[in-house]
């Protein structure tokens, strides 16, 4: 089969004006930095967190079901940093940092004696690191593969594994240096919390929020987050509150005396904002949160350029379509070759 | 007296107790109480000192819990204890003698021993309306203690309720019960509390005492520290569980049975000071102790949990718990996060591949090379920045 010349042009210039007129986007750069309609998250608040890694045990196993962030077929355990002894997987797992196998860590900030805490001198303070679930998030914007999503609805962040070309794009875009990549994989993927958006058909929520003791890690609607917060900054200090356990409208309370916060909620304006929101008894920048972050959507950094690919696209296509109608005018149909 | 004499008195004297049981016991003893075994010695000699150390045993608002738990004591035994190692002059569950014939003992004890005797009470002492809530013999428990206490050598409050009320004064208190330290506040007291606290820290109290001659080191609660000075989370068996984020969700569900850690149903293990998973309870094996056997600690031993705060209601951890196993915000020097030393790492490993590439593709003249070395690493460095 031969296509000729005209043919061929004739494809050329359909298809790119196709492409031009639909505006399938490769990557979905430009994104609403309004929330979502339902949007949840998590509100994790310091001052009430013991350290119990109740959150990080628990988010391992609810997410090595299908559907979960960290499944992968013919998964039986979760996967843990270091093997115990055989056919005890598992039995101690302390990971140091976020990993393709730990998508939710709790650490802990020190200083001098370490004896009080949510105090920066001389006490301690935990703190937690996971996917904050961006308003647009940077990590979207930047797949060329569109292997990250976030939900319109719900607005969690998501990862499809079959899309993912392993750039890692991700990794760099992302200003809190969540997703991680399995490298000790042979088919690596990379890693993040997902919000434990498999658990919604069932009618659950996040694992670290069901099974944090204390109220330091609740779940739900990020307006009733934001109000929660913003009412717990307004508390006196040593006065005495009912936080809400497991989500942030629940009957169940847990009693404890109010702590000093010291800086407003992280979350609300941090990379164009959050849907995961954090407080705490001492200052962010101490916790490893970097200060500098930029205050604005990340992805419309991108966007002044990405949004103009398109257009040049479209003139380059144009432009040496005329070029060359212009230079071979005078061609007669079939000299050519 | 020589090591070998005080042995063979102490063969005679006990009978049907071998050298080698007898011995064990006192070592025991020392080593609960954080002692040389040396100290075994001279417990064994104070012990065996023909005059035992009279011991009056007063008895308030009280359940009998405390000298029941003293009964379960198998090293040694009840008779052992109060045939040979101490001399009980009055207590009103063990005494043989009652009523009027009891009182008269005590009185005689009191009279004969002044300013040697130890003094032990178990109970709360009820204040309101004078006290007449509890009497014995027609007297108020006030009464009697204020009588008894002057002329004690040492002064031993038995369990949590004459520790600082314990269940007597729980809320309400309708009879305003008070600790004996509260009763007797310009005196000294040891505490043991627990409920019933463990015998073997009252024993060993007894023991340094008439072995020493001086009270053991007391915490500002009264309590013997060699006993109370750590929390029961820090000894506990299931602390391994906590420090890995395992825990029993409800009594009987998976983890429980695997034994996990039993925080989230109310553990009061981080806030009570008790020797609980060390000592263990009622010599009946291995794990024998509330939470060894599945139950959440209830805080029985400190003033403001136990009889104070709901049973199942989470504890507030008094400490950073565990302190080392976390990842840190800036692990290796402040301000320096791992990420920008790795970053350091690459950028060096990135020229000198470079340089290594250079070479060995020969690239260009040796004036290039140079030029390759110079820029190349530059540009390699600038797109490593952004991975």
């Amino acid at each position: 089969m031969t296509i000729s010349r005209r043919t061929f042009l004739k494809g050329v210039a359909g298809g790119g004006g196709l492409l031009l007129v639909s505006g399938i986007p490769l990557a979905d750069a430009r994104m609403s930095t309004e929330l979502p309609p339902h949007a949840v998250g998590i509100l994790y608040d310091a001052t009430l967190c013991i350290g119990c890694k109740s959150c990080m045990a628990n988010c391992k196993t609810q997410n090595s079901v299908p559907g979960g962030a960290l499944y992968k077929k013919g998964m039986t355990a979760p996967p843990y940093e270091s093997k115990g002894p055989a056919g005890d997987e598992g039995i101690w797992d302390a990971p140091q940092e976020l990993s393709g196998k730990t998508l939710n860590i709790i650490k802990v900030y020190k200083n001098g004696t370490g004896e009080k805490k949510d105090v920066a001198v001389n006490g301690y303070s935990y703190f937690k690191q996971q996917c904050l679930h961006c308003i647009s998030p940077a990590c979207v914007s930047v797949c060329p593969a569109g292997a990250f999503r976030k939900d319109p609805e719900n607005g969690s962040v998501y990862y499809l594994a079959e899309r993912c070309i392993g750039c890692r794009y991700c990794q760099l875009a992302c200003p809190f240096g969540v997703p991680r990549y399995e490298w000790d994989s042979a088919w690596p993927e990379v890693r993040k919390c997902q919000l434990c958006r498999h658990r919604y058909a069932e009618g659950k929520y996040a694992a670290c929020a069901e099974f944090c003791p204390t109220g330091a890690t609740i779940f739900g609607k990020v307006v009733d987050l934001r109000n929660e917060a913003r009412y717990r900054l307004t508390l006196k200090p040593g006065t005495e509150y009912d936080f809400p356990i497991k989500t942030v409208d629940s009957a169940e309370k847990s009693r404890r005396p109010v702590a000093r916060y010291a800086d407003g909620t992280y979350g609300l304006t941090e990379a164009g904002g959050t849907q995961n929101i954090m407080l705490s008894g001492v200052s962010f920048e101490l916790l490893g949160f970097r200060k500098k972050i930029p205050h604005f959507d990340l992805p419309s950094l991108t966007w002044a350029y990405v949004r103009k690919v398109l257009w040049v696209f479209a003139g380059v296509f144009t432009g040496g379509t005329t070029i060359y109608a212009i230079t071979h005018r005078n061609d007669k149909e079939g000299s050519h070759d | 007296m020589s090591n070998s004499n005080a042995f063979d008195s102490v063969r005679q004297q006990l009978g049907g107790v071998s050298r080698r049981d007898f011995l064990k016991f006192c070592s025991v003893m020392a080593v609960g109480m954080g002692l040389p075994l040396s100290a075994g010695v001279r417990i064994a000699e104070a012990i065996v000192n023909p005059k035992r150390p009279p011991v009056i045993w007063l008895s308030f608002q009280e359940c009998t819990g405390c000298v029941e738990s003293l009964l379960r004591s198998n090293h040694p035994t009840l008779e052992h204890l109060i045939l040979d190692l101490i001399s009980l002059d009055y207590s009103e569950t063990l005494s043989a003698a009652a009523g009027h014939q009891a009182e008269a003992a005590k009185a005689e004890s009191i009279r004969k021993n002044k300013g040697k005797f130890v003094l032990v009470v178990d109970g709360a002492i009820p204040t309101k309306d004078h006290g007449i809530y509890c009497k014995i013999g027609g007297r108020t428990a006030l009464d009697i203690l204020n009588e008894t206490a002057p002329h004690a050598a040492a002064i031993i409050a038995m369990g949590s309720c004459a520790s600082w009320g314990g269940v007597a004064a729980a809320g309400p208190n309708p009879t305003e019960a008070k600790g004996v330290p509260e009763v007797l506040s310009n005196k000294t007291v040891v505490t043991v509390p627990g409920c019933p606290p463990n015998p073997y820290n009252l024993l060993s109290t007894i023991l340094y005492f008439v072995t020493f001659n001086k009270l053991p080191e007391l915490d500002p609660k009264g309590r013997p520290r060699f006993a109370f000075s750590r929390l029961i989370h820090e000894n506990c068996e299931r602390r391994p569980h906590f420090d890995a984020g395992r825990f029993a969700e409800q009594f009987g569900d998976g983890l429980h049975r695997k034994g996990a850690c039993l925080y989230k149903l109310g553990c009061k293990g981080p806030e009570t000071y008790a020797n609980c998973p060390s000592v263990l309870f009622g010599d009946t094996g291995a794990g024998t102790w509330p939470v060894g056997v599945g139950h959440p600690c209830f805080g029985c031993a400190e003033k403001g949990v136990g009889f104070s705060t709901p049973l199942h209601q989470l504890a507030t951890l008094k400490e950073m718990t565990p302190p080392v196993f976390f990842g840190e915000a800036f692990p290796n020097k402040q301000g320096v996060s791992s990420g920008i030393k790795t970053f350091a790492a690459g950028s060096a490993g990135i020229v000198v591949g470079a340089a290594g590439a250079a070479m060995l593709t020969g690239l260009g003249t040796r004036k290039d090379v140079t030029r390759d070395k110079l820029h190349g690493p530059h540009d390699e460095s600038a797109r490593d920045k952004e991975e």
